[in-house]
């Protein structure tokens, strides 16, 4: 309800000298309290209120407004000559010039100027003394902690800031990286939010060096290896776009929409080829394309990611992995988790699929092959990072234990062939050593608070980039120790990868073994179940010697059970070994007739221990 | 009198490594160089600036300090600055090293 007081005055009185009077107050509105109104409300008993008899404060913080400053340097032509004399007169010159050699300040200064002088050159052209003493002894290597530090921070210049999704570093040394810049949530790109990329200049965060000016924002980015001028970039679109430094910031050409991919070209790799031209990109949409980028009118090639090279069904990839070494075959990482190995120059088209690789139980982000090892490769995906060989197609042969947040992406050490770099999203950078801890990483790094989303190594390993949600860059500087070999590196790797693989392989038989029997068993054929057997014995070499048990186990319970039951079996025989007191004794006595199932495995595995 | 100047100059460029030698007085204006005027005065505004920079530095730490030789070693060659009052003299030498 309103209240209102009106008054009012005259025109005339408008503008006239206040006088003020006391008067007594006077009673305007009076609202008595409504009854009614308590129905509203619950009575409430009791109450709790906080009371706290401090003094208030409050925090804030304020933080200058960035100063955009810029470095110039001032090209000087010409001496301060005094104002009489023309600088360009010849004449004047040469004149003022004799003018102050003959003055006797003059000469002497310069004798004395000269004499000093005449001594430090002879100084340098006795000794250097800058001289490197002990250049070729190796200097001890000083085992440090593992550590990284910032070094510079790139921020998207834009208000709305967008996810930093790819990185690529300058072909040419650690001088600049390119950065593509894109929104990756569906749907919730404000038409406002900007669509440029940008090249940034390693020494300057203040300011990209050079913008690019795509269609649609740019999910991939990637520098020719050959070429330093020219840039792949797959769009969000599906089109693949490419750039040349030289003529600015617009593509100089772009793929049909028809041709392209039909979901965010996720990936785009260069080929090795004499013309250094060739690249494939893959997406979301199960295709993946081959291109030249001087015709990009159609794709020069085109596959599935399906076994039986069906659109319909191909599954759709994020990530690429090339190596130029292996020109012909390269590995994607799908969506459902499989990593997929084809082989483009296979004489069928269903032959190009040369291997799935499955395992991961999300979307596999990030593929690389170790650049030492190329047999040997990393993938992320889920809440690990798996490490495969390529022969054992049934299961990855190492693995990082299951981390709480996501892993977004992940690359191998260019140089040291047993580190590895994983980025999650909860904002930390994990740095794994694979001769040093097996179980946890190395390093970890809380690099910001936002997910990061892209990671990079520079080809000197001694620097990293991060990428994350907000579109910041962070530059990193690693220590030593993560980018210069150990010693016996190579050699530690090896056998351990070895190792792994061997480990595998070995499961994998005996794998194959249990499923053979099974088999064998249920189609009732024992000549079948000898043979398996002795291929047991030779794989595992300690429990071959019990067909006839296994197989009466087998048709009882399960694997876990009688796994279960070994164990038991063998602790009550354990037991049974030592000197106990009476009462352990009886327990003992009491289980003995229950073992009668038991008492042959019990017998047989006292055998294998002899054996 | 100007020859001994002359003479002070044809010894310093004989030494081993010299590439060239530069008068400058305290106006910034090259008096004598055996390089050409453009690359002269480029030097001769840069050092001056230097040279005095390290100076007030000497003489900050210490009122009783002065500046006696200042040595600029890059990785092509080192400029070596002896000051004076009023003048000052530069020359470029290059790495005997090398």
């Amino acid at each position: 309800m309103e209240i209102v007081y009106v008054y009012t005055k005259k025109r005339a009185e408008f503008g006239r000298q206040c006088n003020f009077s006391d008067r007594a107050a006077e009673l305007h509105v009076d609202i008595a309290p409504d009854d009614n109104a308590l129905e509203d409300f619950i009575e409430r008993d009791p109450v709790d209120i906080g009371i706290q008899c401090v003094q208030e404060m409050s925090e804030h913080d304020a933080n200058t407004e960035r100063f955009e400053t810029g470095a110039r340097g001032i090209n000087h032509t010409e001496g301060g000559w005094p104002k009489d004399i023309n600088p360009h007169e010849v004449e004047q010159v040469t004149r003022y010039r004799k003018k102050v050699e003959k003055d006797e300040m003059y000469i002497s200064a310069v004798l004395q100027l000269g004499t000093s002088m005449e001594h430090c050159i002879k100084q340098n052209n006795a000794i250097d003394i800058y001289e490197e003493y002990f250049e070729d002894v190796n200097a001890e290597t000083i085992d440090e902690a593992a550590s990284a530090k910032t070094i510079n921070v790139f921020r998207d210049p834009n208000e709305i800031k967008r996810t930093a999704t790819h990185i690529s570093w300058f072909p040419d040394g650690p001088r600049k990286l390119a950065v593509a810049y894109c929104n990756l949530q569906f749907q919730s790109t404000s038409p406002d939010t900007s669509m440029d990329s940008y090249i940034w200049d390693v020494e300057n965060p203040n300011k990209p060096e050079m913008t690019l000016k795509p269609v649609s924002p740019l999910v991939c980015l990637e520098y020719n290896p050959k070429d330093s001028h020219i840039l792949l970039g797959g769009c969000y679109n599906g089109q693949i776009a490419y750039w040349d430094t030289r003529k600015g910031s617009q593509p100089v050409e772009l793929t049909p929409i028809e041709q392209s991919h039909r979901d965010p070209a996720y990936k785009t790799v260069w080929i090795q080829s004499k013309t250094g031209t060739e690249c494939f990109s893959t997406s979301t949409d199960g295709q993946v394309l081959w291109w030249d980028i001087r015709k990009m009118g159609e794709p020069t090639d085109k596959m599935y990611l399906d076994k039986k090279q069906e659109f319909a069904n191909a599954q759709g990839a994020y990530c690429l992995e090339y190596e130029p070494t292996m020109p012909t075959k390269f590995m994607t990482g799908t969506e459902q988790g499989n990593i997929i190995s084809c082989n483009r120059k296979a004489k069928t088209p269903l032959d190009k699929i040369a291997a799935t690789f499955t395992g991961h139980i999300g979307p596999v982000y990030a593929l690389q092959r170790n650049p030492h090892f190329t047999k040997n490769f990393l993938s992320i995906g889920d809440w690990c990072a798996r490490i495969w060989s390529e022969d054992i197609r049934e299961s990855s042969i190492m693995w990082t234990k299951q981390y709480s947040s996501y892993l977004t992406d992940g690359c191998w050490s260019p140089i040291r062939p047993a580190v590895f770099f994983l980025t999650k999203m909860d904002g930390t950078l994990d740095v794994w050593d694979i001769i040093f801890k097996q179980n946890n990483p190395t390093l970890t790094l809380q690099v910001c608070d936002v997910p990061l989303y892209s990671l990079r190594v520079q080809e000197s390993g001694k620097l990293v980039a991060a990428g994350s949600q907000d579109g910041t860059t962070t530059l990193l500087e690693l220590s030593e120790g993560l980018y210069s070999m150990a010693r016996n590196e190579k050699n530690l790797v090896t056998a351990m990868f070895e190792r792994e693989t061997r480990r595998e392989k070995i499961l994998d038989a005996r794998h194959r073994e249990i499923r053979l029997k099974e088999r064998g068993k249920t189609e009732g054929s024992k000549g079948e179940k000898r043979g398996s057997s002795d291929d047991f014995k030779q794989a595992e070499g300690e429990e071959g010697e019990k067909p006839a048990e296994e197989e009466e186990q087998y048709q009882e319970e399960d694997l876990y059970a009688k796994a279960e039951k070994e164990f038991f079996s063998i602790i009550e025989a354990e037991k049974k070994k030592q000197p106990t007191p009476s009462q352990d004794f009886d327990d003992v006595e009491k289980k003995g007739p229950e073992e009668d199932g038991e008492e042959k495995t019990n017998g047989n595995a006292e055998t294998e221990n002899k054996d | 009198m100007s020859q001994e100047i002359d003479e002070i100059i044809k010894r310093i460029m004989a030494h081993k490594g010299v590439i060239g030698v530069i008068i400058v007085n305290n106006d910034g204006i090259p008096l004598r160089s055996t390089l050409e005027n453009s690359q002269s005065v480029h030097y001769a505004s840069q050092i001056h600036s230097l040279a005095s920079k390290a100076r007030g530095v000497i003489r900050e730490i210490d009122s009783s300090n002065d500046l006696r030789f200042l040595r600029v070693r890059s990785t092509k060659h080192e400029i070596l600055v002896a000051p004076d009052h009023d003048y000052f003299m530069i020359v470029i030498q290059k790495d005997a090293s090398n």
